[in-house]
């Protein structure tokens, strides 16, 4: 059974303009995802493609003009309101993608051990904080006396300590080195490993691969692809979507050829298939409706012209 | 005319040194990568060439066979960061022509829309705002452009765009460029040299590629 089942999400948002005039955003279009236990997930995709939407919509924080439809269900059930504040922290935890979420007027140590709720919150706070080489002096110290590094490193052992089964961890990599990489990223390999699912956020793909066992496509605001990393290689023959082998091509370790035009804004989408104003493949179908995601050769796409 | 450095040394109010005795020269045309650990200095040394922050020691020489050229203009800087480069309260047309007027050449080679020229900057992407913050960049006196980890924030297709016009125009001009990455797979694709941080000595020294790869990624 799938821990994580996010089926047709759509998120949107009421914008008031000049005049009171309503204006509809549509920051995600029927977005489908699936995770199991001991997985790692990759979600890649553009700035505004909709990741951290996603992620705040799984864990019930989107803020209050936001309109969703779909279903998301966690362990096999519906993952309501409700049981989302309870989970949330415990069950499922964030990694979130800016530092500001750690609160500033609370100690490090302290915050790491509010995150503790099924041991002695002051060992495993020590023990952590050994494990991630963050000195003991830390504790005592607050937020904005943390470099951008140390930062990441305590919002991650934030979540590692939480015992939480469904980790989703919003670009935890920018901007960092590749050693502070490699650890951050084999922290994670070993939570899925003791059998968490781990969702990874990134715009990078290239770092997605180095861990994710799958990696999810989005653009615009939906799922177009996911594929297992060892679809990856080549020119991408084996990938089922246009805009995923356009990515993969765009790699500066691959050809580093990039196609023209840029993702559409949420608030004029195409009516069609979403990538169709940028498809060299697209024919004149394309253009009517958005097309349904199918499973092709082990992966999902969203492409009526995909084999 | 090049852009040398000689001496540098550079430490923040109290701070201890961050590196010392930095020599660099970057030719026109030329195109260097600097490579090295978080924290190690890298942005500062950007930022001082540039002319944002004043070494404690040394010199930077920009020097056009005799004369010497005046530094400000002459040495841009772009960032990671575009959201912080911009002021939020003007539209992007205000942004874009601040210091110089770019020609729709420009803007067309970079891939700026018109009709983004009407919106605020919360209303662009990432990328399509870094393309702004380039273009504001390569006025006429520009003669350096230091990128400081510009398309890090980007998805490979933005990314790839963004290179590839500007090294179209660095190429056109003789623009020197300093590539400051993490990300080696640039570094290789795009430097002519590289150069690396040395822990021990708090210096920067240049480096061969296989070396640099050994050490750094
Ligand atoms: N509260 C809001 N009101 C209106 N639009 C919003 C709101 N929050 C997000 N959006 C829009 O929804 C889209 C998706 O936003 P999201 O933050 O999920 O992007 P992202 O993929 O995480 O981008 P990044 O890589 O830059 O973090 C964007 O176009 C954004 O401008
Ligand atoms: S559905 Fe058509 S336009 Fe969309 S990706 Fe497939 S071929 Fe291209
Ligand atoms: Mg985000």
């Amino acid at each position: 059974m799938p821990i994580l089942e996010v089926q047709d999400l759509s998120v949107s948002f009421v914008q008031y303009t000049k005049g009171l005039r309503q204006k509809k955003v549509q920051a995600i279009t029927s977005l489908d995802i699936t995770m199991h236990e001991g997985e790692i997930l990759a979600v890649v995709g553009s700035s505004g493609s909709g990741k951290s939407l996603l992620a705040h919509a799984i864990l019930g924080i989107l803020p209050s003009n936001a309109r969703v439809s779909g279903t998301i269900n966690y362990s096999g059930d519906e993952l309501t309101p409700v049981r989302q504040a309870s989970l949330r922290g415990r069950e499922i935890a964030l990694v979130p993608q800016s530092v500001n979420y750690l609160d500033p007027l609370m100690s490090v140590g302290a915050q790491v051990r509010t995150s503790v709720h099924n041991d002695n919150p002051v060992e495993v706070q020590k023990k952590i904080f050994e494990r991630y080489h963050l000195d003991p002096d830390l504790d005592k110290k607050y937020p904005f006396q943390l470099s951008g590094g140390m930062a990441r490193r305590t919002l991650v052992s934030m979540a590692m300590v939480s015992g939480a089964k469904l980790i989703i961890a919003d670009e935890p990599t920018p901007g960092l080195d590749s050693i502070v990489i490699k650890e951050a990223l084999s922290n994670f390999r070993e939570l899925a490993d003791h059998g968490c699912a781990v969702m990874m956020i990134t715009h990078d793909l290239g770092s997605a691969l180095q861990i994710a066992d799958k990696i999810a496509i989005f653009y615009a605001g939906t799922t177009v692809e996911v594929a297992p990393v060892k679809d990856f290689f080549g020119r991408g023959e084996k990938l089922r979507h246009p805009y995923t082998k356009a990515l993969w091509r765009a790699l500066p370790q691959n050809e580093f050829v990039p196609i023209p035009g840029s993702q559409p804004l949420p608030n004029t989408l195409p009516s069609g298939c979403l990538f169709e104003p940028r498809c060299e493949t697209a024919t004149r179908e394309c253009s009517l409706k958005q097309p349904k995601i199918q499973e092709i050769r082990g992966g999902m796409v969203r492409c009526i012209h995909a084999t | 005319m090049q852009l040398e450095t000689r001496n540098i040394g550079f430490r923040y109010p109290k701070g201890p040194w961050v590196f010392q005795g930095v020599d660099l020269v970057i030719k026109p045309g030329e195109i260097v990568g600097l490579i090295g650990p978080s924290g190690c200095g890298k942005s500062t040394l950007g930022r001082i060439l540039a002319g944002y922050e004043i070494p404690n020691e040394g010199n930077i020489i920009i020097q056009d066979s005799l004369q010497s050229v005046s530094h400000s203009s002459s040495v841009q800087l772009v960032f990671q960061h575009p959201e912080k480069a911009v002021n939020p309260r003007w539209k992007m047309e205000d942004i874009l022509n601040e210091g110089w007027h770019p020609d729709d050449k420009l803007l067309s080679s970079l891939g700026i829309e018109k009709e983004w020229l009407h919106r605020w900057p919360h209303e662009l992407s990432g990328g399509e705002l870094q393309r702004f913050c380039i273009a504001r960049s390569l006025g006429p006196n520009t003669r350096f452009l230091i990128a400081d980890e510009m398309t890090t924030m980007l998805d490979a297709i933005t990314q790839a765009q963004i290179m590839h016009a500007v090294l179209k125009i660095a190429q056109k001009r003789e623009l020197g460029m300093l590539i400051i990455s993490h990300e080696w797979h640039l570094i290789q694709r795009l430097c002519n040299r590289v150069v690396q941080w040395d822990p021990k000595k708090l210096n920067f020294y240049e480096t061969g590629f296989t070396k640099a790869y050994e050490q750094f990624a």
